[in-house]
This record gives structure tokens, C-alpha cells and sequence, in this order.
């Protein structure tokens, strides 16, 4: 009897060891990863002429990826929990996932929309170039729901290992190979100083679940101290690196140079995207209880990489080689440097700032997809990838150059492009609020210097042009991407709510 | 004047901002069937001339429907929530301090695109020109029309990607060098305007103009005021410009075109100043009462430097050039307006804003008559232009010659002249400042003032002689066109209203003067 009633308690405690798995909230991931495995396999089955094919299944596939997010905005959903403790989930679909998770997507689905040509032109092997882009996309996107590290660095591996062998596609191209081999070491250098942290983490608390280990950092005993502050520093490294923050930018002008032109401003989006993700993931949940050392950390970094990525993006002459796609990659570790502040400034307010920092990403995302997407169209024409290619494309394709204008003064922050300039506005708002004064002024000396090179080249597009103009039709999946972006940021700049409202409340579940 | 409903003031102040962005949207576009014109270029300048005009009638329609006994009052308001994330209104309204702003800057425009019509400067397509300008006329109406920080701040920005088209494409020599001069000083102290926007708007918890001014300060600590003070102000002090931040400003009006010279100096300077009386005023008057010495004083200083820069530019064998010359003018003639505003009284708060609409006028006249000038002889340089003896207008142009001294002479603030009553009431609010502030300190700044006021009479005198006076028949042999229709057109306006507000100068002071005393005693007057 006593036995009987002994075991149905241990039944009742014990709950079922095999969890339930919430498809629809995983539907983005999964979607878009069984799309990247049946583009592989098609690819054995399908003739040279029908290839193209495969770039079309992508695209749809990322389309309907996307598309798979608007039930789920419904509430916030978990799934993955541990059996004892139901409030520790290693996949979270909540306000802060999905605006990621769109970011990702949509920012692949436009990368897609400009390789559809890419990839015809230049030869690269289909079946790889597009299972490679969808496998990363897939590791980009389980990122931002990922709350336990495990998953995380899974995640970031997942998302980035493509990602080299994507820069080094272009065959036969040395500076190619040479781009990917460099990206790959201090790539693989930054994940294996993460991962030591993460270890160094797990030690001192004993859970991998971002709400657990951030609850036991509260009492670390004093003699784990040392090692679990080791621990949150050396993890912060390896997202540091794929944002591109100063010291770990060394890599990005090379590998943007390159890279196949719509792979470069995937890097500098969804690339981005990983890595401050994580960052906001590890540091706001993970280690809540650190923040008086990444805070100022952050901070530092924020400031270093802004002033040293807008200075080497001032000095880029215009009639160099690559120099348009170099001017991108620095002003892209510039804009890491923006979207670093409202992290930093968490650790000294409350972690809803990060809100700014999915506010700036998102437009940032739009406007420099977009700004990609034009240099694609322009090198069809003018292959070396220079600024002053860009004299008078205002005379041949007024479209582009107008779009290309405003993504520029997007970038800039400065009207017409409205929404730029509101982004920053909270950008600059979170560091005011948390009592950053400095590192506000530091970033208000930033724009400035950044507004002379986007103005530089904006300024160039309006000039009476030289020499004879060589019109070709433009591939109408160029056209799309541009169009797409350029609809985007007209759109959010006349309703920047749309997006801004990440800002408000809480974008976390827990 | 007259009874107009008010839901049509709030669609004539509405219409006023966003019909120019709309005209330059159709700028760019082909002309339709009917409206083709002569030619592409004279049809799309007429569009300019059209929209302007028609902006023009709606500001002074707003000016007729507004309720003139109760001028501190905000009327044509309208209210409604446009980015809540940011908490950010679109709130438009006008009260007697913005609406003679809002009605000067929008007959200058019209004015400017009349001029453009006969006279387009050199340079690339005017339909770039045209929907620049409009770009321009937004931004402009739009600061002086908006109640909200942040929209004030981008109505602030709005101004700068048109300007710095307007003088890097159809401006004279050096125009690359002072478009960027100019678009990077103005942006770095607007950038850090906006900081001290977001101190005072996060510390109090609304952007709203209206509810800061009638806080009057109360929510913010005295450290954020001076901290807002200070970088709002470096912003305004930028833009207005104050010595010694104003090195953007003869650079810029020296390589603008004409029409970029009139609407820089009758139109953007003025932004500066307004924000200083609408903003920092009643939201921050602990802030302001402390710097507001330091103000007094860059602000003396400036009447004195720019007075003494334009006699070393006036003198023989300087090669001084007309346009700088008036340049330096303006920082002088903003540096009462700064007194003015930096006596926190009422005369003087009134003054700056007589000064700031005399100035508009009276500059804006001076740059149409350089540039005019400028186009007939080739060059703007004092010493080509005056010879050995002279220009001699009076006797090459003499309509011309009499434009030019009127303006010069009303310029120098003769009594009966619009530019007299700004300049008297701001160093009368030197004379006897509000009360905390140092007595003696401001003395000292109305006596330099008034010193300043004979150096400034001094360097247009001698302008005067040299230009106007002279041998007709010694130096070049050179046929000087007298004043053409359509600049007797552009120019005749001004000249009337500056008569007009010399001789009743109650027409100008009984609108402003009930919104400042409203402004100053914290909206509870």
C-alpha cells in the first residue's frame, strides 16, 4: 500500500522525459534548413540548363520562411524546456526572436534575390553557392532564439562555417581564397576563445540555460569569481568578433573585397546580425550580474570601433580599385560601433535599451542590403568596384542612383532619409538615458565624419557623367532587390513606428 | 483680421509645410500637357514661381485668419501622434513669434524663385534647382511651424543635403570647399543640439514645446539645464551664427549663388535664433540665466568683430568682396539679436525678434543687390568694382545706385528704417537686464553694442561711396544695365516692408511682444 502510494507521488513528480516539440515556432529554421538539403539533393538530379531552378527554390523557400513568422506573432512561445524546470527553454520565439528572425530572413531573401544573376554570371557552382546560403541563414536564425549557450554556439558554427566557404566561391580567384582562408582562421581563433569562456561559465554555475547561469552569477563563491569574470569576457570575444567590433575588424575589408558582391553585404547584415545578437543574448540574459565589466567594456569598444571604422572609410580615394565595396566594409564596422552603444548602454540603465539597437539593425539591414544591391547592378557595367564608377549614374539609370541616394543619406541619418535619422535618434536617446554622455559626443563626432563620405558619394551620383554611357537592361531580380529595399525605407520613413516600436516595452519572454 | 474657421487655419498651416515637398516631388516629374511652356527648363521654373506663390498666398491667408488679440496663443494647431515609440507629435501651430517668421520666410522664397525665373544661376538642370529650393521651403516653414523637439530637429536637417546642393552645384568660386565647410559645422552643432533635446525631453518626459514652455524648467534639475543650455545652444550658435563659430558663414555666402545667399541669411540664420527664444527660453531659464552672461558677451563680441572684419574688407586695395562683406554684416546684425535675446527681458527678447525679421529683409535685399551687381560687372570685388574713383552707380544706374544706398543706409539701422527698432530695443534690454543677471556685465555689452552701431554705420558708408559714388566717365568703359522689371519686382516687396516696419514698428511688436511676455513669465501670463 505504502509502496503504491509512493510510486504514483514519484509518477506525478516525475513528469514525462520526451519533450513536446512546438513545430510552428521552429517552422522558420527548420523551413529554411529542409529547403537548403533539398536544393543539395536536387542539384544531383538536375541538368547544367535547368540550375537556375535551384536559386528560385531558395528564394521561395526564404519567402515562405518569412512568411511562417506572422502566426507566431501572435505571443510568445517555448519549446526545448528541460523536463524538471519548465521556465529553462533552449528555443524561445518571442518579441525579440521574431524581429531578428525577420531581419535574417528577409535580409537572406534579398541576398538571394541579388545572386540569382551572381551566380549565373560569374559560374559559381549552384547546388553549393545556394545550400551554403540557406544553411547559414538557418544558423542566423536559430540564433536569436538559442537561450542556452550550447545551442548558441551551435547556432553561430552553424551560421558562419558556410559563410567562409561562401566567400571563397568565386573559382579561380586568389584574392578570393585568400579572403575566405583569412576569415576562417581569426574566425575559428574568436569561436574557440568563446567556447573556452562558455566552459569557464558552466564551471562556475553548472547550466548551460542563459536564465539559470544568469540567477547562480548572482552568488558566485568568492573563489570561482576570477574564473567566471574570465569566462563572461573571453565569451563576449567570439560575437565581438562576427559584429565586427574593434579589435576584431581586421578581417572585414579583405573579405568583403573578396567575396562575390552579394555574399559582402550578407557578411555585413546578417553577419552583423549574429554577432550582436549573441552579444544581446550572453550579456542582457546570460550575464546580468557582470554588467560593471562588459557595461564599460562595451562602451570602449562601441566608441573604438565607430571612430576607427568611419576614419578608415573617410580615407578610401575614390579612383581605387574595390574602393566602393571597401568604403561599405568600413563604414559597416562604423555602423557596428552605433549598434554596440544601446548594448552597453543596458548595463547601465535596463535591458530593454537593446530595443535600439533591433531598431537601428532593421534599418540598418534595409538600407544597406539596398545600398548592395545598387553596387551589384553597377558592376555588371563597371566591374572593378570603384566609387568613381558611380559619376553620373544619376544621367543613366536615375532609379538606382535615386535609391542608391537615399539609402546613402539613410546611412547618413540625415532627411530625406528620415528613418536613418530617427534610428539614430534612439540610438543616441538609450545612451543619454543611461547617463553615456560621453559616448554620446563621441558618436555625434561620428556622424559627422560619416556624413561626409556617404555625402561624397552621393553628391557623385548627380554629376554630369564621363565618357559614353553603356546602358544594358538591368536583370530584373537586381531590379526586385533594389526595388524591394527602396520601397522599404521610403515606407519607414514615412511610418518609422513600424519599426521603432521594438523599442518600447520588453522584447523578451522572460 | 478676418474670420476664418479653425479647421481651415490648421489645413492653411499643414498645407504650408508639406505642399512644397509635394511641388518638389512634381518638380522632378515631366511636365503635363498644357504646362509644357517654352521649354522643359522654363516650364519646370515656373512650377517654382507657381508654388511658391501659392504657399505664399495660404501663409498670408494664415495671417489674415489669425486671431490678432490673442497672439500667444498657439492657433492652426493641429495635434496628432506620429512615432509613439518615440513619443513624437506632429504639432503644428503659430503664435505672433513664429508667424512673421513663417510669412518672411515664405515671401522670400517667392521672391527667390521670381528672381530664378528671369535669372537662373549657372549650373546644372533647374529642375534639380527648383526642387531643391522646395525641399529648402519645407524645411525652412517647417521649424518655424513645428512644436515638437524632434521634429524641430529634423525640420533642422532637412535644410542641410538642398543648401549644400544649392552652393556646391550652382555657386561661384571655392563652392565645393564651402558647401562642406558648411554642411559639416552646421551638422556637427546639430548633432550635438539633438543631444541636449533627448536630456531635456527624456528628463522631463515630453518633447511638446507647448507643455516645456509652460513647465518652464520645473522637471529639470539644474545640472541637465546647463547641460542642455549648453549643447542646444552650441546648435543654435552654430547655425546663427555666433562669434567665434561663424567662420562657415562669409565662406558660404561668397560661393552661394544669389538666391542661396538671401534665403541663407534672411531665412536659415533665423532658425538659430528662433530656437534660442523658443526652446531654451522658457524650458530651460535656469540654464539660460547662467550662460546667459557668456551669451551677452560672444554676442558684443561679434557686433564688433563683424563690424571691424567688414571696415578692413570695405578699405581700398583690400580686395575685399561685396558678398563676404555683408557676410560679416550678418554676424554683426545676429550679434544684437544674441544681446537681445541673452537680457532675457522682454524689450530685448522683442528686439532680437524685430532685428531677426529686419534682418531677413534688409540682408536679403542687400545679397539680391551684390549678386545683381555681381552678374552685370563679373565680380564681386570692391576694388575691380570701384576703380580708381568709384562705381559711380548713381550715374551708370541710377535706380540701381538708389537701391543699393537705401539698403545700405536702412542696413546701418537709420531711425524710420526697419533695422533701427530691433537693434535700439536690444540694447535697451542690455541697459536694464532681467533681474540675477549682472548689471554691469550687460552695460558693458550695450556700450560695445552701440559702438558697434557706429562702426557698422562707418563700413556701409564707405561701401555706399565706393560703389555708388564716383566718375561715371573715369574707370572701365562699361555699360551698366539699370535695374530690369523683374528685379524691381523681387526687390520692391522688401524694400516696402522695411519702410513699413520702420515707420510702425506696432504692427511686428503687437504680435510678438504678448507671446514673450507669455514665453518669459513660463506660459502662465
Amino acid at each position: 500500500m505504502t509502496a503504491m502510494t509512493a510510486l504514483t507521488a514519484l509518477s506525478a513528480e516525475a513528469p514525462s522525459l520526451v519533450q513536446s516539440v512546438d513545430w510552428l515556432a521552429i517552422a522558420p529554421v527548420v523551413i529554411t534548413a529542409a529547403v537548403g538539403l533539398v536544393v543539395l539533393v536536387a542539384d544531383l538530379f538536375l541538368a547544367e540548363r535547368h540550375k537556375p531552378v535551384l536559386g528560385w527554390i531558395s528564394v521561395a523557400g526564404l519567402a515562405a520562411a518569412t512568411a511562417t513568422l506572422l502566426p507566431l506573432r501572435a505571443g510568445d512561445r517555448t519549446t526545448f524546456c528541460l523536463t524538471g524546470d519548465p521556465a529553462a527553454c533552449s528555443y524561445v520565439a518571442d518579441r525579440f526572436t521574431l524581429a531578428i528572425q525577420f531581419l535574417v530572413l528577409a535580409g537572406a531573401l534579398v541576398t538571394a534575390l541579388v545572386s540569382v544573376t551572381a551566380v549565373r554570371d560569374t559560374r559559381m557552382p549552384a547546388g553549393e553557392y545556394w545550400f551554403l546560403l540557406l544553411s547559414s541563414a538557418a544558423g542566423a536564425a536559430l540564433l536569436p532564439a538559442s537561450r542556452d549557450l550550447a545551442t548558441l554556439i551551435v547556432a553561430l558554427e552553424v551560421a558562419s562555417l558556410p559563410a567562409f566557404a561562401l566567400v571563397g566561391m568565386r573559382r579561380g580567384n586568389r584574392l578570393s581564397s585568400e579572403a575566405a582562408l583569412k576569415f576562417f582562421l581569426s574566425s575559428v581563433t574568436a569561436t574557440a576563445v568563446s567556447l573556452m569562456g562558455v566552459s569557464f561559465v558552466y564551471a562556475t554555475t553548472g547550466s548551460l540555460h542563459l536564465t539559470q547561469v544568469a540567477d547562480r552569477l548572482e552568488d558566485v563563491p568568492g573563489q570561482f569569481d576570477t574564473l567566471a569574470m574570465a569566462g563572461v569576457a573571453l565569451t563576449l570575444v567570439g560575437f565581438a568578433f562576427k559584429t565586427a567590433a574593434v579589435p576584431f575588424h581586421f578581417w572585414v575589408p579583405d573579405t568583403y573585397v573578396g567575396a562575390p558582391l552579394p555574399i559582402a553585404g550578407y557578411l555585413s547584415v546578417i553577419g552583423k546580425a549574429v554577432g550582436f545578437t549573441g552579444l544581446i543574448l550572453v550579456t542582457v540574459i546570460a550575464f546580468p550580474a557582470y554588467s560593471d565589466i562588459w557595461g564599460p567594456a562595451l562602451a570602449v569598444l562601441a566608441a573604438l570601433t565607430m571612430t576607427l571604422g568611419n576614419a578608415a572609410a573617410v580615407r578610401q580615394s575614390a579612383d581605387r580599385p574595390n574602393s566602393a565595396v571597401r568604403l561599405l566594409a568600413w563604414s559597416s564596422v562604423g555602423q557596428a560601433g552605433y549598434l554596440l552603444v544601446p548594448i552597453a548602454a543596458a548595463a547601465y540603465s535596463d535591458r530593454d535599451q537593446i530595443g535600439s539597437t533591433v531598431a537601428y539593425a532593421l534599418m540598418y539591414a534595409a538600407v544597406n542590403l539596398g545600398a548592395f544591391s545598387v553596387a551589384a547592378l553597377v558592376a555588371r557595367t563597371k566591374p572593378l568596384h570603384r566609387i568613381s564608377d558611380y559619376r553620373g549614374l544619376y544621367a543613366e539609370r536615375p532609379l538606382a542612383a535615386l535609391s542608391l541616394a537615399f539609402f546613402l543619406l539613410c546611412l547618413a541619418g540625415l532627411p530625406p532619409g528620415i528613418i536613418g535619422l530617427f534610428a539614430k535618434v534612439t540610438v543616441f536617446r538609450s545612451a543619454v538615458d543611461a547617463g553615456l554622455g560621453w559616448l554620446a559626443v563621441v558618436m555625434a563626432i561620428n556622424v559627422v565624419i560619416a556624413l561626409y563620405y556617404y555625402l561624397r558619394w552621393t553628391a557623385l551620383l548627380f554629376r554630369t557623367p564621363e565618357g559614353a554611357q553603356t546602358r544594358t537592361r538591368a536583370p530584373w531580380p537586381v531590379t526586385a532587390a533594389v526595388v524591394l529595399t527602396a520601397i522599404t525605407a521610403v515606407v519607414l520613413s514615412g511610418a518609422p513606428e513600424i519599426i521603432l516600436r521594438v523599442t518600447t516595452g520588453s522584447l523578451f519572454a522572460q | 483680421m478676418i474670420d476664418i474657421s479653425p479647421s481651415v487655419m490648421q489645413f492653411l498651416l499643414a498645407f504650408i509645410v508639406v505642399a512644397p515637398l509635394l511641388g518638389s516631388a512634381a518638380a522632378l516629374l515631366p511636365a503635363p500637357p498644357g504646362l509644357k511652356g517654352k521649354s522643359p527648363e522654363q516650364a519646370v521654373l515656373r512650377h517654382g514661381v507657381t508654388v511658391t506663390g501659392v504657399i505664399l498666398a495660404a501663409a498670408i491667408a494664415l495671417t489674415l485668419g489669425f486671431d490678432h488679440d490673442a497672439p500667444s496663443r498657439f492657433q492652426a494647431t493641429t495635434d496628432i501622434s506620429w512615432i509613439q515609440a518615440l513619443n513624437v507629435r506632429i504639432h503644428l501651430g503659430i503664435d505672433g513669434i513664429s508667424l512673421p517668421l513663417l510669412l518672411m520666410t515664405a515671401l522670400l522664397f517667392f521672391l527667390c524663385a521670381l528672381y530664378s525665373y528671369f535669372k537662373l544661376p549657372a549650373g546644372p538642370s533647374p529642375k534639380a534647382f527648383v526642387a531643391l529650393l522646395l525641399v529648402l521651403e519645407s524645411g525652412t516653414l517647417a521649424t518655424f511651424a513645428v512644436l515638437d523637439l524632434l521634429l524641430f530637429f529634423l525640420a533642422f536637417e532637412m535644410v542641410l543635403i538642398p543648401m549644400y546642393f544649392l552652393i556646391a552645384r550652382w555657386g561661384g568660386a571655392q563652392r565645393q570647399a564651402a558647401a562642406w565647410r558648411f554642411i559639416l559645422y552646421t551638422l556637427l552643432g546639430s548633432v550635438v543640439m539633438l543631444l541636449g533635446l533627448l536630456l531635456i525631453g527624456l528628463n522631463s518626459g515630453t518633447f511638446d514645446m507647448v507643455t516645456l514652455a509652460s513647465d518652464n524648467g520645473r522637471e529639470l534639475s539644474h545640472t541637465t539645464q546647463l547641460l542642455a543650455v549648453l549643447s542646444i545652444g552650441l546648435g543654435l550658435a552654430v547655425k546663427t551664427p555666433m562669434w567665434p563659430l561663424h567662420s562657415w558663414l562669409p565662406d558660404a555666402h561668397t560661393a552661394a549663388p544669389t538666391v542661396g545667399s538671401v534665403l541663407l541669411a534672411g531665412v536659415l540664420l533665423k532658425m538659430g535664433t528662433y530656437g534660442f527664444v523658443r526652446i531654451l527660453l522658457p524650458a530651460t531659464p535656469d540654464g539660460m540665466a547662467t550662460f546667459a552672461p557668456y551669451l551677452g558677451a560672444f554676442a558684443a563680441v561679434g557686433i564688433v568683430y563683424g563690424s571691424l572684419a567688414c571696415l578692413a574688407l570695405a578699405r581700398k586695395g583690400n580686395k575685399g568682396d561685396l558678398k563676404r562683406l555683408i557676410a560679416y554684416s550678418s554676424v554683426g546684425h545676429m550679434g544684437f539679436v544674441l544681446l537681445g535675446i541673452a537680457s532675457m527681458t522682454p524689450t530685448g527678447v522683442n528686439g532680437a525678434l524685430f532685428a531677426n525679421i529686419a534682418h531677413g529683409l534688409i540682408t536679403g535685399l542687400l545679397f539680391f543687390l551684390v549678386g545683381a551687381l555681381k552678374d552685370r560687372y563679373g565680380t564681386a570685388d570692391l576694388d575691380t568694382l570701384a576703380g580708381a574713383t568709384g562705381a559711380a552707380l548713381y550715374g551708370r544706374a541710377p535706380r540701381f545706385g538708389a537701391f543699393l544706398a537705401f539698403a545700405a543706409v536702412a542696413s546701418l539701422g537709420l531711425p524710420g528704417l526697419a533695422g533701427f527698432w530691433g537693434e535700439m530695443l536690444a540694447l535697451f534690454g542690455a541697459f536694464d537686464p532681467a533681474e540675477g543677471l549682472s548689471r554691469p556685465a550687460f552695460l558693458t555689452y550695450m556700450a560695445v553694442g552701440a559702438f558697434g552701431t557706429l562702426l557698422t554705420a562707418a563700413y556701409l558708408l564707405i561701401v555706399v561711396r565706393r560703389v555708388c559714388m564716383g566718375d561715371p566717365k573715369a574707370g572701365p568703359e562699361l555699360a551698366v544695365a539699370d535695374i530690369q522689371h523683374y528685379e524691381f519686382a523681387a526687390w520692391t516687396p522688401l524694400v516696402a516692408l522695411t519702410v513699413l516696419a520702420g515707420l510702425w514698428p506696432a504692427v511686428l511688436l503687437g504680435l510678438t511682444d504678448p507671446a514673450v511676455q507669455k514665453l518669459l513669465a513660463g506660459g502662465n501670463s
